[in-house]
């Protein structure tokens, strides 16, 4: 257990933009000894201390819970405090995440995720406003578990980056938005679907979505969106049969 | 000298390049052609079946040619990986939960594979294949 | 310089600026509120927090008990009037975060569960598995969407605070997509920026926290309090210092020394308890000052494990099984398995105690309020007088909910016939801060490295002031940090570029580092006695008769800050022995 830790030379290729000096991006390389347990993250601040302290990117807690360091690792949307060296083999190619806007280097402008988090209205419509006084809503085990997964977004927004639709198609609302709907159409404390359906369950909404799965795939904190916006499409459609083929039928 | 953001537009003709597994959501994608073909044969098929029994026995003659064969073939191999990326996602779909827990997603696409073939054994019997 | 004008401004949106902003919004729903941070309010670090909350509400707890834990805890050095308040608010704010959505577990009937946690007498921790703080961060930014008065400025790195008239009426911010500067008129201010346990290298704290609210208040006048107390948690990743909860040993897991000893029974929080069966108060459920000196004299007797990350003791969890710990403590497995290659189910995993949390801050009262009129703060940064001279695991997160809401009504309070700044007279700090970035952006002659200033404050903190101290160390720590303080004079700007310059951000951020750190070794020097976090191997008792105070840290610009006392407020609970060796005697 008291073998020494490995080292080894790192080499990254990152993509670099100063909008002060450039009309394009382009990549830089840098060779740096890292510690073979690290992660791209802790390479990536060893180069801003000892060789390059221009280089810029968003980081804080190195645990995969604050979101801040999403970039695109060898083209994959990763938290780069996750992404371990002993992954992979030769250059390492770090990029901002894709489908945002680049404000500079690895730092991205989230502006469009955060006004269409807004929109689905991620919080707690009551059914009916309970006093304080009262005590807390009593909700099992069981129906915690009902949304608990779809709570865990960390709102880092690789599942964005992994999107293809969204790539496309800006409009869509897109998976962590959604799920954080679908996350409070769950919840046993909440009345208020049917105003966010009004957002999701529209063409820029869940059905934007064709199902590509990418973003389940890469999600860091296993909340499988993917599978919120298929539910979603369910609840959706049986919404629609109501509303139109049963007589008298109201959503 | 201030804010210039970079975008980097997602290329609309070739962006399935950029990663495996979005080959395999255009391959799952262009099953639907397969499907969409064999749904034309069909109809063509109904409407010879309309015009007399000269023009059915010419479709299926017409059926049983290499050209068709080979097309059979794709179409089966098609709609048989459609099937399995669909009965693959119905475990997302429609999660079960019993108590706190959820079935496992296996047996939910499980189900709905024994449910396939259940329904192609009975029109495969239907049909006189037995 | 742009001009924003609101009725509050808040710096910081984590658990306490939000909690802040949402109050102000319901309460005054006619109040402009200026919510700015560095990051986005979901990167802030209350998202880290793991274990849970404590507010008393099951029938058998009392706040009589949760009182006497929080101010024992604190080895007596908590304001009583303070705790006091506190435990009664706790139970409302934890209702009231159920309320908003808060995916707390549940008992089988449906009620809130809670779980044991150190130095706690009764299980009064409410929990969301291990990722409390996440879920109360989340929370609590999802329910302020809703609020049309709040309005975000978020990555504004706030500058300094604007005081005119003996009054704090704004702050200067850097927004920093492109790097210009604004000024924010306001009537009041809440400082909520969290604490700054970056200044040493071995830490649980997030990149971000880098003390620059507790700077700012400082700078402006503010003392800061008890700034000698920094809590290292017994429990961390050896290598990349990430926080394994108190919840570990809440749940029954036990920690070990080499010789497979549960230690914790040498030093005053025995005797052992059977293995799986966890005590309150008592063993591995000792308050964490306890259990952090425990492994460093298990270090001096040489009964550690040595590992490739340096000396460790073993956290022991395999006893709990693999369904409790997916169920309780899924991110530990997690945060085990990937960054150290350990899966707790199958093997003890090394640790060893890491800087986690500043019990001190900026000098507040019950209400919220600094000495300097019209600032408020709340959370780490504050120093309000919880948590004593050593934090009890999982009042923090309450204190945040409770502090923030209270700076929210302190200032609503505050502005009610305040008239609207004097922008002329505001426009003098203002203009100094433009003067101090410039500088920045035009000296050349910068000599000094941000990293390498930054590598020599944090190797001076974790050799003079961890665990325990001496006169000798302080010493060297305090003529040390000031030295670095004259040296970052001429720190070196090498990015001058407008947009998202983080070179820029982090020799501010150095610079806030930079006056905590002296805040912190200058009281430690002072403060001749031992008393919770803060151990002395030259004075090893505690010295109510001289040390029964606060220790207030005045800012004089670039020469030593001056020091005084200011008096516990002791209530109903004289200082008095801690036990912790549980219900064995």
């Amino acid at each position: 257990m008291t073998t020494p830790l490995k080292e080894r030379l790192v080499q990254l290729e990152v993509l670099r933009y100063n909008p002060d000096t450039d009309t394009e991006a382009h990549f830089q390389r840098y060779e740096v000894v890292c510690q073979e347990e690290w992660v791209v993250l802790d390479a990536l601040n060893k180069v801003k201390a000892d060789i390059d302290p221009t280089l810029n990117y968003r980081w804080s807690c190195h645990m995969a819970v604050c979101g801040s360091c999403g970039m695109m690792i060898n083209g994959e949307p990763k938290l780069s405090c996750h992404a371990f060296l002993r992954s992979y083999e030769g250059v390492i190619r770090v990029e901002p995440l894709a489908h945002f806007p680049i404000e500079r280097d690895l730092v991205t402008a989230p502006d469009d995720f955060m006004e269409k988090l807004k929109r689905v209205k991620p919080y707690v419509i009551s059914k009916q406003k309970k006093p304080i006084e009262e005590g807390e809503h009593k909700q099992t085990p069981a129906q915690l578990m009902k949304f608990r997964q779809y709570s865990m977004c960390i709102n880092c927004m690789l599942c964005y980056a992994a999107c293809p639709e969204y790539g496309l198609e800006p409009e869509f609302i897109g998976p962590a938005a959604l799920t954080l709907a679908h996350r409070y159409n769950l919840d046993s404390r909440d009345g208020g679907r049917k105003e966010r359906q009004e957002v999701a369950a529209t063409l820029e909404g869940v059905w934007t979505c064709t199902f590509v799965g990418a973003c389940s795939e890469v999600c860091p904190a296993h909340v499988d969106p993917a599978s919120a916006l298929q539910q979603m499409k369910i609840t959706s459609s049986i919404d629609w049969i109501v509303e139109h083929l049963i007589p008298g039928g109201k959503s | 000298m201030s804010r210039k953001p970079l975008v980097r537009e997602c290329p609309p003709t070739t962006w399935y390049f950029r990663q495996p597994r979005y080959l395999r959501y255009m391959s799952r994608e262009i099953t639907s052609i397969f499907i969409a073909a064999y749904c034309v044969l069909l109809v063509v098929g109904l409407q010879r079946l309309s015009q007399g029994p000269a023009a059915w026995e010419g479709f299926l003659l017409a059926l049983r040619g290499p050209d068709s064969i080979v097309f059979h073939l794709l179409a089966l191999t098609a709609a048989f990986y459609h099937a399995t990326t669909w009965f693959n996602a119905t475990q997302k779909a429609m999660p079960i939960q019993i108590g706190e827990g959820f079935v496992p997603g296996n047996i939910i696409s499980g189900a709905h594979y024994a449910a396939w073939a259940v329904l192609s054994v009975a029109i495969l019997f239907l049909a006189g294949v037995f | 310089m742009e001009t924003i004008t609101t009725d509050v401004a808040i710096i910081g949106a984590g658990g306490a600026g939000l909690r802040a902003a949402i109050a102000l919004a319901e309460t005054a729903p006619q109040l402009r509120i200026a919510l700015i941070s560095k990051v986005y309010p979901m990167r802030s670090h209350t998202c880290a927090a793991e274990g849970g909350a404590a507010g008393v509400i099951k029938p058998d707890d009392s706040f009589d008990l949760h009182f006497d834990d929080t101010v024992g805890g604190g080895d007596w050095l908590s304001d009583q009037d303070c705790v006091e308040y506190f435990i009664h608010e706790a139970p409302k704010e934890l209702l009231q975060l159920e309320h908003w959505g808060c995916p707390w577990n549940r008992e089988a009937d449906g009620s809130v569960a809670v779980r044991p946690f150190g130095g706690m007498k009764k299980k009064r921790t409410w929990f969301a598995a291990d990722k409390s703080g996440f879920h109360i961060l989340h929370t609590l930014f999802q329910t302020s969407l809703q609020f049309p008065t709040i309005t975000r400025f978020d990555e504004y790195y706030a500058l300094d605070l604007l005081v005119d008239d003996g009054r704090c009426q704004g702050v200067t911010a850097m927004e920093m997509r492109s790097g210009e500067l604004r000024q924010f008129h306001a009537r009041a201010v809440i400082i909520a920026g969290g604490g700054a346990g970056r200044m040493f290298p071995f830490s649980t704290n997030g990149a971000i926290k880098t003390g620059d609210g507790m700077a700012m208040a400082y700078r402006a006048g503010a003392p800061l309090k008890d700034m000698e107390f920094v809590q290292y948690h017994p429990t961390g990743l050896p290598n990349t210092g990430s926080l394994l909860t108190e919840a570990c040993r809440g749940e029954g897991g036990v920690l070990v020394n080499k010789h497979g000893r549960r230690y914790l029974q040498d030093y005053g929080m025995g005797p052992e308890t059977p293995l799986g069966q966890p005590q309150l108060k008592t063993m591995e459920l000792g308050p964490r000052d306890r259990v952090s000196q425990a492994y460093w004299h298990e270090l001096q007797k040489g009964n550690t494990v040595t590992t490739q990350w340096g000396e460790c003791v073993l956290l022991d969890m395999r006893h709990l099984g693999e369904k409790k710990i997916n169920e309780r403590l899924p991110l530990v497995r997690e945060l085990a398995d990937a960054y150290l290659g350990v899966d707790i189910v199958k093997d003890a995993v090394p640790i060893r105690p890491v800087v986690h949390y500043m019990m001190g801050g900026i000098s507040t009262n019950t209400a919220a309020a600094t000495p300097l009129p019209g600032l408020f703060a709340a959370g780490e940064c504050a120093c309000v007088s919880l948590n004593g001279a050593n934090r009890l695991g999982s009042n923090s997160l309450v204190e945040l909910l409770v502090f923030g809401r209270r700076a929210a009504l302190s200032a609503i309070e505050h502005i009610a016939d305040l008239p609207a700044p004097n922008a002329a007279a505001l426009k003098v700090g203002a203009d100094a801060t433009a003067k101090r970035i410039g500088e920045l952006f035009s000296g050349s002659d910068g000599t000094e490295s941000m990293s390498g200033l930054r590598k020599e404050m944090q190797d001076t903190m974790e050799k003079n002031v961890g665990i325990y101290r001496t006169e000798a160390g302080l010493q060297e720590g305090v003529a040390k940090i000031h030295e670095l303080r004259q040296r970052y004079r001429k720190v070196k700007l090498t990015d001058k570029s407008s947009v998202f310059n983080t070179d820029l951000f982090q020799v501010l951020e150095l610079g806030s580092m930079l006056d905590c750190a002296e805040a912190v070794t200058v009281g430690a020097l002072a403060r001749k006695e031992s008393r919770g976090a803060h151990q002395r191997l030259d004075y090893v008792e505690r010295d109510d008769r001289n040390f029964l105070r606060h220790t207030m840290v005045h800012h004089q610009g670039l020469d030593m800050p001056r020091v005084d006392y200011l008096d516990v407020v002791i209530t109903k609970s004289p200082p008095g022995v801690r036990d912790y060796s549980g219900d064995h005697k």
